[in-house]
């Protein structure tokens, strides 16, 4: 006979909920209005969009409850709250570039925005537990609507994107599985914060088998954060994706991705264990060195952008290495800053967006078709040449305070031994960047021009598109001045929960 | 006066930003009056500047990123004043003797948003944002050579951006640290310059910091082994590119060793002054060689240029009053008479299309003004007495005399050396012959070339005769620098040396 369970309302702590219930609503309502109207135009969806995640961020910046809810499966600690604002925010602004001019197939679908709002409450799932059950249902949620939604593109490239994306994604899933069981099995608990508590009273008991479970994760996130090894399918996926898209991908799946990686490697991190310290160690080093290497022979500006964002991973990669307060607020700072500055680089290929394949025998994202724009377009030619440096980490601009900050916290390790070995690392892997991301700059400021350009440039841009470029733009130029309140910000939010 | 430095340093990038809506045919005369007016304001700068004060003066403050002691600060000083003048100085002069016809505009808003970062690079007292100005000044430059450039220019300029890049990013690693160190000292973050200068660091330490911070400053010097992007720099750049990079952007190289590496780390200055005078020998006397065997004017003049900046490295490290003094006056003449040196190539580029000395003869014949002003400029960079290069030449060997006289002598065959190859240049293309008709018409300077280059040549008369109008000033500052590394040294050695090496001319106790 089971008992009978009497929950008050009260004590499921519904505001935990509430932010992503909004999310989800948004999405359903999406789906009615197409229902009963089948003729509405795509900007009417994108408004809806904005507005249900304008709600979804009110709700979580006025958050003001317990940490814990729904049987303590919920936890909004700082850093999810942190996690959530940043998210939906960077959310808002990739939806508004469904704003271009060409009419494109997967806007013609409401579905699109639907699975758009779904994946964005996926990942405020994953931010918002420490259960590795909820964080499961969290990552499967949004990663089967963003499989779906790079499908709905309607390119001979998109397929195979598509099919490589779901295929490794299902071979990430199965690892996060394993890696549960394997925690589960060892301690009897799924939630993080006992199984860490567990794990430090046992002194690391069955240590052959935690590490097996750290490697599963390892797999399983590092899939998802697109680490070497585990990158592989990131340019193909960009390739096949919008540029707007490849944007979104780029910077807001992984925001969620650090945060659990946060949560689950703190344990090992703060309990200095040598094994997970060199796994990462290694990870991250090859990570930002390969993606930056193999950034160097790419043509293609949206490949490039595809290795560069591999690492720029493993500079964050980094900071969970470090483990100390100033890395963890370097993260969001991080990275808060490289998505000014990636959003722009994005936004400029999605202006520019042609509906050929190819022009001239070249790919409308070839770097050989931005040779010469500083003829055509000065202005253009000048913001995205700003973008660049700035993804760079050339200052005054935005990446540069991040690069600057995490640095510093690397020098600032003392904990650790190998703390200066890492800070020279990741500066000479700023100096290697340099290189793919000035090439650009050098096509378009110092070569001649191809005549095909016309039809090019500013095929797809519209004056919304063009006002966010403009924000992002001085957003970049003048984040010396952003730097302060974000840190401010960001530390009350990482204190409050103890990282 | 309240904000003189903040004007200096903002005005030229807000007249760039402004120059925008400027129509391109009018540009020429905007960006002239632009660094006409900011010759000015560093001209009043230096009437209200206190020669008798040896501390930072006319110094703001403002945080910028407070939680981690970041803040725009800035304050002047003995050394950093007359760079600035002569920043100021010479990028005017490049703007009156600019010859290139495409593109204007776009090329003078770059220069003047790369006069911002120069004049900031001088003034700014707080590590990171000197690190910012220091880093943002590669662009501007980097877009000079590259659309401007000669044949090889995408090559040159990425080189020159690489390598500079890379040099600083180790220096930023070590400024980090410092700042780190400062944290723990004190308890609270700080990048400020003056605030570092109080700190004392143990001897390991400062050897790590002096190496980190090497790395920026010589590959921007150049130093040898560092300085292979130099010539290619040069060889490609247009001219108003060349006058820059030769007159300021390598002196803030040198000032770096100045500003931060000595008074920072006294003890590793002192421990590391034989490697740096071996190298600074190097590049005296192999690239005078490299530069004899040159076929190209301007790359004759580049080669010269790394052979005189090892002169400017080995009088900062001879750590006393001349050496030091004489380095910096050094670093204002050669600004001064280099650039003059590439603006007169520029000039004979233009109107023959070559920089082969093979090409010329006879200049002297057909351009008797521009020969007699390139003597003057030629005699200057010998290190003529009486000119404004022999002074800080002078100064810079008699303060290495006493670290080491046998060196100095190696280091004087640099007058040697340096008179050989420009008066064999000066031989083959002016005198001789004049039997190349195309040499025989060459039309002679005048009207805008003369305006730029007659004040550089009352310049370096003046300055060579009376050269205490500069001197005087800065021997306040720099035995205040000197004071603080004897007063920061930590190992007695290093103060006992200190104080040998500043005994020239005292009456033996």
């Amino acid at each position: 006979m089971i008992p009978v369970i009497s929950v008050d309302f009260m004590e499921l702590n519904f505001q935990t909920l509430a932010p992503m219930i909004v999310a989800l609503l948004g999405a359903l309502i999406i789906i009615c209005i197409d229902l009963a109207n089948k003729h509405l135009d795509k900007s009417l969806y994108i408004m809806l969009t904005v507005v249900f995640l304008s709600i979804d961020i009110a709700l979580v910046y006025g958050f003001s409850g317990a940490v814990r809810g729904f049987f303590d499966i919920m936890l909004v600690d700082g850093i999810s709250i942190l996690a959530q604002l940043t998210l939906l925010i960077l959310s808002i602004a990739f939806v508004l570039l469904a704003f271009g001019k060409q009419k494109l197939q997967e806007y013609r679908y409401p579905e699109y925005f639907a699975l758009y709002l779904f994946a964005v409450a996926g990942f405020q799932f994953m931010v918002s537990s420490d259960s590795l059950i909820m964080i499961f249902v969290g990552l499967e949620t949004s990663s089967i609507a963003i499989y779906t939604m790079v499908a709905m593109h309607n390119r001979m490239k998109t397929i195979e994107a598509a099919i490589k994306y779901f295929t490794m994604g299902a071979l990430a899933t199965a690892f996060f599985t394993f890696g549960a069981m394997i925690f589960y099995a060892v301690t009897g608990t799924v939630e993080l914060g006992k199984v860490s508590e567990i794990l430090v009273t046992s002194d690391f008991n069955n240590y052959a088998l935690i590490l097996m479970g750290i490697t599963f994760m390892l797999g399983a996130l590092g899939f998802k954060l697109s680490l070497v090894p585990f990158h592989s399918w990131v340019p193909d996926v960009y390739e096949g994706s919008t540029a707007a898209f490849a944007g979104f991908l780029a910077v807001v799946p992984k925001i969620a991705a650090f945060v659990v990686v946060l949560r689950i490697f703190e344990i090992f991190v703060s309990a200095e264990d040598t094994y997970v310290q060199t796994a990462l160690y290694i990870i991250a080093v090859v990570t930002m060195t390969m993606g930056n290497l193999m950034a160097l022979s790419q043509t293609d500006i949206k490949r490039m952008l595809a290795f560069s964002s591999i690492s720029h991973a493993g500079f964050v990669l980094c900071a969970i290495l470090i483990g100390t307060t100033q890395a963890t607020i370097g993260i969001f700072v991080y990275w808060i800053l490289f998505a000014i500055a990636n959003l722009g680089a994005f936004g400029i290929l999605w202006i520019n967006r042609n509906k050929n394949s190819s022009v001239n025998g070249q790919s409308p994202n070839s770097i050989h078709a931005y040779a010469g724009l500083v003829k055509k377009s000065p202005l253009l030619a000048a913001i995205m040449a700003m973008f660049m440096l700035s993804l760079a980490g050339v200052p005054p601009f935005s990446v540069f305070w991040g690069k600057l900050y995490l640095i510093g916290a690397a020098v600032n390790a003392d904990h650790l031994s190998f703390n200066m070995y890492l800070a020279l690392i990741m500066a000479l892997n700023s100096a290697i960047a340099v290189y793919y991301y000035v090439k650009p700059v050098v096509y378009m400021f110092f070569k001649e021009g191809a005549e095909v350009q016309d039809e090019v440039i500013l095929s797809n841009s519209t004056t919304m598109l063009k006002t966010l470029l403009g924000i992002f733009a001085i957003l970049s130029i003048g984040s010396i001045f952003l730097v302060e309140p974000l840190i401010e910000l960001i530390s009350y939010y990482v204190q409050i929960s103890g990282y | 006066m309240e904000h003189i430095l903040s004007i200096l340093i903002f005005f030229p990038a807000l007249a760039a930003t402004v120059g925008f809506v400027v129509d391109k045919n009018s540009i020429r005369a905007y960006a002239l009056t632009v660094t006409a007016i900011e010759f000015v304001l560093s001209l009043v700068l230096w009437y209200g500047f206190d020669t008798q004060n040896p501390l930072m003066q006319f110094t703001e403050f403002f945080p910028l990123i407070a939680s981690y002691g970041i803040s725009y600060s800035v304050g002047v000083d003995g050394i950093s004043l007359f760079l600035v003048i002569m920043t100021t100085l010479m990028t005017m002069i490049a703007v009156i003797g600019l010859s290139e016809k495409r593109d204007l505009k776009h090329l003078l808003i770059t220069v003047l948003y790369l006069e911002m970062t120069m004049v900031a690079v001088f003034l700014v007292l707080d590590a990171i944002i000197f690190y910012t100005f220091w880093e943002l000044s590669l662009v501007p430059m980097f877009y000079i050579v590259g659309a401007w450039g000669g044949k090889l220019r995408i090559y040159s300029t990425l080189k020159f951006f690489l390598y500079t890049f890379t040099g600083s990013l180790i220096m930023l690693v070590g400024m980090l640290y410092l700042g780190y160190v400062y944290f723990q000292t004190t308890g609270h973050w700080s990048f400020n310059l003056q605030d570092w200068y109080m700190l004392q660091l143990p001897f390991s330490m400062q050897l790590w910091l002096f190496a980190a911070f090497f790395f920026g400053f010589a590959i921007k010097v150049p130093m040898f082994p560092f300085h292979t992007w130099l010539p290619y720099a040069h060889g490609q750049a247009p001219t108003i590119g060349s006058v820059i990079l030769a007159a300021v952007l390598l002196k803030m190289g040198t000032y770096g060793f100045i500003r931060f590496s000595l008074p920072l780390f006294p003890d590793a200055s002192v421990h590391f002054t034989y490697p740096m005078a071996i190298l600074a020998l190097i590049a005296i006397v192999y690239t005078a060689m490299v530069a004899y065997a040159q076929e190209d004017m301007k790359q004759v003049i580049a080669y010269s240029s790394v052979s005189h900046m090892g002169v400017i490295i080995l009088g900062t490290f001879a750590l006393n009053v001349e050496g030091i003094g004489g380095s910096v006056f050094l670093m204002i003449s050669h600004g001064i008479v280099s650039g003059a040196l590439f603006m007169l190539v520029g000039m004979i580029y233009e109107r023959r299309h070559t920089k082969m000395i093979k090409d010329f003869g006879g200049l002297a014949v057909s351009m008797p003004k521009f020969a007699t002003i390139f003597a003057v400029m030629l005699m200057a960079s010998v290190g003529l007495p009486l000119t404004i290069g022999f002074v800080g030449e002078f100064l810079s060997l008699l303060g290495f005399f006493r670290v080491s006289p046998i060196l100095t002598v190696i280091a004087g065959l640099t007058i040697i050396f340096g008179a050989v190859y420009m008066l064999v240049m000066y031989k083959k293309s002016f005198f001789g012959p004049c039997d190349n008709p195309e040499n025989q018409k060459l039309e002679d300077i005048k009207g805008r070339e003369m305006v730029a280059l007659i004040p550089l040549v009352a310049l370096v008369i003046i300055l060579g005769i009376y050269p205490k109008v500069i001197l005087a000033p800065l021997d306040s500052t720099v035995s205040h620098l000197i004071e603080t590394m004897h007063t920061k040294a930590i190992s007695p050695a290093t103060k006992a040396r200190i104080l040998e090496l500043n005994s020239i001319g005292e009456v033996k106790k």
